[in-house]
């Protein structure tokens, strides 16, 4: 009994060890993907809806990471955080927990590929959750810098 | 008379103050970290070496995977010449840490900001590597999920260029 006893303690032992060197680092996260086509706003769209009237704008909040923000980001949004982060959907729930659930709000990553996007899909499905009906998603299919900034679209800078 | 897409695209990122994306030809800007074992890291310490310059976070999928594979690059070629670098692009150490902890790389690792990004022309998506020449100067950047096996030949072609 004892010696069975160990015998499996052991194996056990050795599986833990295998799953922890093998095992994901990082929390596994649902694919940008998931978001429905119809939430989605080429950049080049969404840059040209940028100069219309201020009664008309949506709420743009960068979802990514503080330090590719600081560097650029789309002019008047607000840097809310990685939502793949608990941190950042909290952030995030207080930003628009005051909001009309109609609400025009539009969210960019931009930390990475799109199909490796560990920020995107979190934030919209912590919108839908929220009830808010009226929130697009720019797609960015490399990164902020290639897709966004290199085209030459409206950048700002800073905090 | 109309100037160029690019002529454009350049002066709004000048007015904008963005940072112009640097690239084969330009020279690598000298920084000067100190890595998480707490050993001073300056770029220009490693002039005469083939420096792989590798931004990620600890957060970003696609850097984790090529992360043991750059390893692998800095055992096979460190011996000839070749000289990985990590740079963490996380908010603060701790994560990147902790993540290393786990998945230990043999390359000197520290933490920038958005300021040493700036310099590099703008780390606005991640993984970003940067191939740099024994003189400073950048050969390539490697933007997102870069393909490891066509790095792998130009460091060696690089390696066995003569020294001079």
């Amino acid at each position: 009994m004892s010696t069975r006893t160990s015998a499996v303690g052991a194996l056990l032992s050795i599986l833990a060890i295998l799953v922890g060197a093998a095992g994901p680092v990082l929390a596994d996260h649902k694919p940008a993907a998931s978001i429905p086509t119809a939430a989605l706003v080429q950049p080049a769209d969404f840059a040209a809806t940028l100069n219309a009237s201020a009664a008309s704008k949506p709420l743009i909040l960068q979802v990514g990471f503080r330090k590719a923000y600081l560097q650029a980001h789309v002019p008047g949004s607000e840097y809310v955080g990685a939502a793949s982060d608990e941190d950042g959907v909290k952030v995030l729930r207080e930003r628009v927990a005051k909001l009309h659930k109609d609400s025009a709000i539009v969210i960019y990553c931009g930390c990475c590929p799109w199909s490796k996007c560990p920020n995107i899909a979190a934030a919209y499905d912590t919108l839908q959750q929220l009830g808010f009906r009226n929130v697009k998603v720019i797609y960015i299919a490399d990164d902020f810098g290639t897709n966004w900034v290199d085209q030459g679209f409206p950048t700002a800078k800073g905090s | 008379m109309r100037g160029s897409p690019i002529a454009a695209c350049a002066l709004g990122l000048l007015l904008a103050g963005i940072a112009r994306a640097l690239g084969p030809g330009d020279v690598a800007p000298d920084f000067a970290l100190m890595d998480f074992n707490g050993k001073p890291m300056r770029l220009a310490d490693y002039r005469g070496k083939l420096v792989l310059l590798n931004f990620w976070a600890s957060w970003c999928g696609p850097c984790l995977e090529e992360m043991p594979r750059l390893s692998a690059l800095q055992r096979s070629y460190g011996p000839l010449g070749l000289q990985v670098i990590g740079v963490s692009m996380d908010d603060e150490a701790a994560p990147a840490k902790q993540l290393l902890a786990k998945r230990p790389v043999n390359y000197p690792v520290a933490l920038g900001d958005d300021k040493l990004g700036e310099r590099f022309g703008g780390i606005l998506g991640l993984p970003q590597s940067f191939l740099i020449d024994r003189h400073g100067l950048i050969l390539a950047r490697y933007k997102g999920e870069a393909d490891l096996s066509k790095i792998e030949a130009t460091i060696k072609s690089q390696l066995t260029v003569p020294r001079h």
